[in-house]
């Protein structure tokens, strides 16, 4: 399975992609201006895996690559969430802080 | 092993080069996602642990200078996309073009970010003893401003390990190396600027748009 | 495809050394230092871990000698502090990481799939260089006055108040660290892309499977250690405080860290050599490997269920009972494609055609004890019992078990099994089986006490210990004076036979796989032509073209309980 040589992407959606991170990222940056809570981190990460998307799938052409590297793209994205996520289940679940938390911190202790 | 032309020795034609070599780039992006990904484990940590901290560090940031560098290294990406293509077709001088401008343009981010680290030095935000903060919880601010030097600092120098990577590839590509119809080096060597452009997608909002609102 | 030619018939006339061949292709100190062939890196990373084996053989010896009395009389506890550290680092990231991938699994890789070279022979090449010069930063660190906070590097010691070397070692380990990183890249790619016509992934060997299993754990696991010991450095040097308590960082977090590679580094460590064990016993019991895809899914549920259990390090240190309790299920979940491989050596060996050369001694001792260094590590991931047995003798003994009476076991059954095609000679069979043995023995004397004495309660990482404690540790030491006659040995006949030793045939043994149809030692292109694989792996059974003789099997009339099924 072979990448087609002969596949090459028009200037036109190039140009299009390029304007669509633009525009994510002035809408990143509004939307950080106005209070959502702890939505704000949320739309901010949606936004920025967004970009990502389009950079891996028409700047990198992985919309076009073969399987293996799509097993590349999805085994890095697996292993970065196994990181964050087993990581956290220690520090969402410790027992209340018996001296005092950090205000607004997001862990019941330590 | 025999060089071929192109053609490596302990290959059987330029197609299994060119997939190797793809492969070979795409499993070393695998390797430098999990390397930042350590560092945005501990920012991921730090922020819920201390997150007026994080707030306050992020209000030091310049969101202009990170806003425009942000579209700068966008720009820059999009060169770099238009540069493989230029070598797909085959157009030599097209493809140098695209190159120098991606290389502009990186040059420009490096140039914005020594200005940031210039002004953080100033400010007395590098952490270390001259570090100061007029704050109460300032040595958690002083963990915010390690992670922004050192998650910044890392992605420069893959920046700059970048712009000698578009050098080399500008100069075999104004000798017409890749416009024969072999041209995986630009390929690969845009999956690497693509990769390192991702990798600020990521930072800016993180680093600078903590707590914008307030 | 080069063929045996000799019939089963017919008495075989003495084996001839090819004319040309990987080693007499180019002479002189720059022909290697130079090289591009993977089979000549192979023999380069033979050397440099050959060396740190020796090195971190000698720290060891100090600990053993130290150990002998219970006041300690040899070294103070400052000084045991940075023995025990160096011991550590020198075996497993300099030692235990880098043999078996570094030296079987370059020289094999490409034999076995049938292609000239790996996919970026350069890149082979830097990669043992990288090794050295990481070497090299971290010998500094050693004759400098070494380090004293224990291979794990854990904070805040190690990144505020230790005075030793820290900040030199971690930057070594750094820089080796991609060594790992660039030879677990080119063999996925190798694997993935070089692979000769006709090799499908369920034709190539288990050593094959298990190498890209291994180069899965070094190629996402790696940077993540990296990292973390960058930011160990940034700590000290730039103080960025990430792990330091007084800023609000959080010393835990290194131990996430670090561990998240660390425990994946110890399937690296055991995986390639599960993979030797699986070709030295289908060859030795000249049967089809039992249940082959399970054996290969195996490995790569190895690789990434042990990517899910790396708090079980960090039972007592802390986190989270509900992260304890999912971390020791997780950990007795990792265990079952391990005794999966036993279920199928086992089976494989259940009515083959045994025979007792050196390479299948080392495969049995390594299958008896993996199976005990494995069974004790689920007492450890045991909640209740690992808080008894936590930091103390009965753990050291446990990754013992499996390091050396497991990997290192694995890596000179593989150096033996393939030394004659490595380097055309075969090893004097006698002295060989003997220093198995001997070995066997010894790694039993050292090691068994070690169990014990942590049942007991004695701590590890201590300089001196109660006097109750003296007779098991006089025993362990015992043991390992004889365990390193039983290395030494191995060092002596190998470098004799290279001159001396008979010389051998292309296919000694003899076994199915590509390697074994080229000639020993191997052209520098490893094959004459390009090989077209038609056969599944392992078949005794049908393999005409190889001139093996049919294997013997008892027939059912031959058992001694009528009745049984007969096929295998």
């Amino acid at each position: 399975m072979s990448e087609s040589k002969e596949h090459v992407i028009p200037f036109r959606t190039y140009a299009l992609i390029f304007a669509a991170l633009l525009a994510l990222t002035f809408i990143t940056y509004r939307v950080a201006l106005v209070d959502l809570g702890k939505w704000n981190i949320v739309v901010a990460i949606v936004i920025a895996c967004t970009k990502a998307v389009l950079v891996v799938l028409f700047f990198m052409h992985a919309a076009y690559a073969p399987r293996r590297t799509r097993l590349v793209i999805l085994a890095g994205i697996f292993w970065m969430l196994l990181l964050l996520g087993l990581t956290l289940t220690d520090y969402t679940t410790r027992p209340p802080a018996t001296y005092g938390t950090t205000p607004g911190s997001a862990f019941n202790g330590s | 092993m025999e060089r071929t032309g192109a053609l490596f020795g302990q290959f059987r034609d330029l197609e299994q080069q060119r997939e190797t070599a793809s492969l070979g780039m795409w499993v070393f992006l695998l390797t430098e996602l999990m390397f930042f990904g350590g560092m945005f484990l501990v920012y991921t940590i730090y922020r819920m642990k201390y997150p007026l901290a994080f707030a306050e560090g992020s209000r030091e940031l310049d969101v202009v200078k990170g806003g425009w560098n942000t579209a700068i290294l966008i720009g820059s990406s999009f060169t770099m996309a238009l540069a493989v293509r230029a070598a797909q077709m085959k157009k030599r001088r097209l493809l140098c073009i695209f190159l120098a401008s991606t290389m502009i343009l990186g040059g420009a981010f490096l140039g914005v970010k020594y200005l940031e680290y210039m002004q953080k030095f100033e400010h007395h935000l590098v952490p270390g003893p001259n570090f100061h903060m007029n704050v109460a919880d300032a040595a958690q601010v002083q963990i915010f401003f390690s992670l922004y030097f050192a998650m910044t600092g890392m992605h420069a120098l893959h920046m700059i390990i970048g712009e000698v990577m578009l050098l080399l590839l500008l100069i075999y590509s104004w000798k017409g190396k890749y416009t024969g119809g072999y041209f995986a080096p630009i390929e690969n060597g845009g999956l690497y600027w693509h990769f390192v452009d991702i990798v600020w997608i990521f930072l800016f909002p993180l680093l600078y748009l903590v707590d914008l609102h307030r | 495809m080069s063929t045996t030619t000799a019939s089963p018939a017919a008495a075989p006339s003495p084996p001839q050394p090819p004319r040309e061949h990987y080693l007499n292709a180019g002479y002189g100190i720059r022909s290697w230092l130079f090289t591009t062939d993977h089979k000549r890196i192979a023999l380069l990373w033979l050397i440099s871990i050959t060396f740190f084996f020796a090195l971190g053989g000698f720290f060891a010896l100090l600990i053993r000698l130290q150990l002998l009395t219970p006041q300690g009389w040899l070294f103070g506890p400052d000084t045991y502090n940075r023995l025990f550290t160096m011991h550590g680092i020198v075996m497993i990231f300099f030692f235990l990481i880098p043999a078996i991938p570094g030296v079987l699994g370059n020289f094999l890789i490409p034999l076995m799939i049938g292609a000239k070279d790996l996919a970026f022979p350069k890149l082979n090449l830097l990669s043992w260089y990288v090794f050295n010069i990481g070497a090299l930063f971290t010998f500094y660190s050693i004759v400098t006055g070494g380090i004293d906070t224990g291979w794990t590097f854990y904070t805040p010691l190690s990144s505020i108040y230790s005075n030793s070397q820290v900040s030199v070692a971690v930057v070594g380990i750094f820089i080796t660290g991609f060594s790992s990183i660039l030879t677990g890249l080119n063999f996925i790619v190798t694997i993935h892309t070089m692979r000769a016509p006709g090799m499908t992934w369920w034709r190539l060997p288990i050593f094959v499977w298990a190498h890209y299993a291994t180069s899965i754990i070094m190629v996402l696991g790696t940077p993540v250690v990296a990292i973390t010991l960058a930011l160990v450095a940034g700590d000290r040097l730039f103080h960025f405080g990430f792990f330091d308590p007084r800023l609000g960082g959080d010393p835990l977090l290194f131990q996430h860290l670090f561990w998240f590679y660390s425990h994946p580094a110890v399937y690296i460590m055991i995986l390639p050599a599960m993979g030797v064990t699986t070709e030295i016993v289908a060859t030795f019991a000249r049967k089809n490997l039992f249940g082959y895809k399970f054996v290969a899914v195996a490995s790569l549920a190895i690789a990434v269920i042990g990517f899910l259990v790396w708090a079980h390090h960090m039972f007592v240190a802390g986190i989270s009972i509900y992260a304890a309790m999912a971390f020791s299920f997780l950990s007795y979940a990792v265990a079952i494609p391990s005794a999966v491989k036993v279920f199928n050596w086992t089976a494989t060996l259940y009515r083959g055609s045994v025979s007792w050369q050196t390479p299948m001694l080392y495969a049995l001792g390594f299958i008896g004890l993996f199976v005990m260094g494995g069974m004790t590590g689920l007492f450890l991931a045991s909640l209740g019992a690992d808080v008894h047995v936590h930091d103390t003798y009965f753990v050291v003994a446990h990754f013992h078990y499996i390091m050396v009476g497991g990997a290192v076991m694995g890596y000179l059954g593989g150096l033996h099994y393939w030394w004659p095609k490595i380097s055309g000679r075969m090893y004097p069979e006698g002295l060989s089986r003997a220093a198995a043995i001997i070995l066997f023995v010894g790694f039993n004397l050292t090691f068994f006490p070690q169990f014990v004495l942590g049942y007991l309660g004695m701590p590890r990482r201590y300089a001196m210990y109660p006097p109750e404690f003296q007779v098991l540790n006089v025993l362990s030491t015992a043991g390992a004076s004889i365990l390193g006659l039983g290395y030494i040995l191995p060092i002596i006949y190998f470098v004799w036979s290279m001159r001396y030793g008979k010389v051998a045939s292309s296919n000694p043994w003899p076994a199915t796989g590509l390697e074994w149809q080229t000639t020993s030692p191997p052209p520098t292109e490893n094959f004459e032509t390009t090989p077209v694989v038609t056969w599944e792996p392992y078949d005794f059974e049908h393999r005409p073209d190889l001139g093996l003789p049919k294997p013997e099997r008892a027939q059912p009339e031959q058992l001694e309980a009528p009745g049984l099924e007969t096929g295998d």
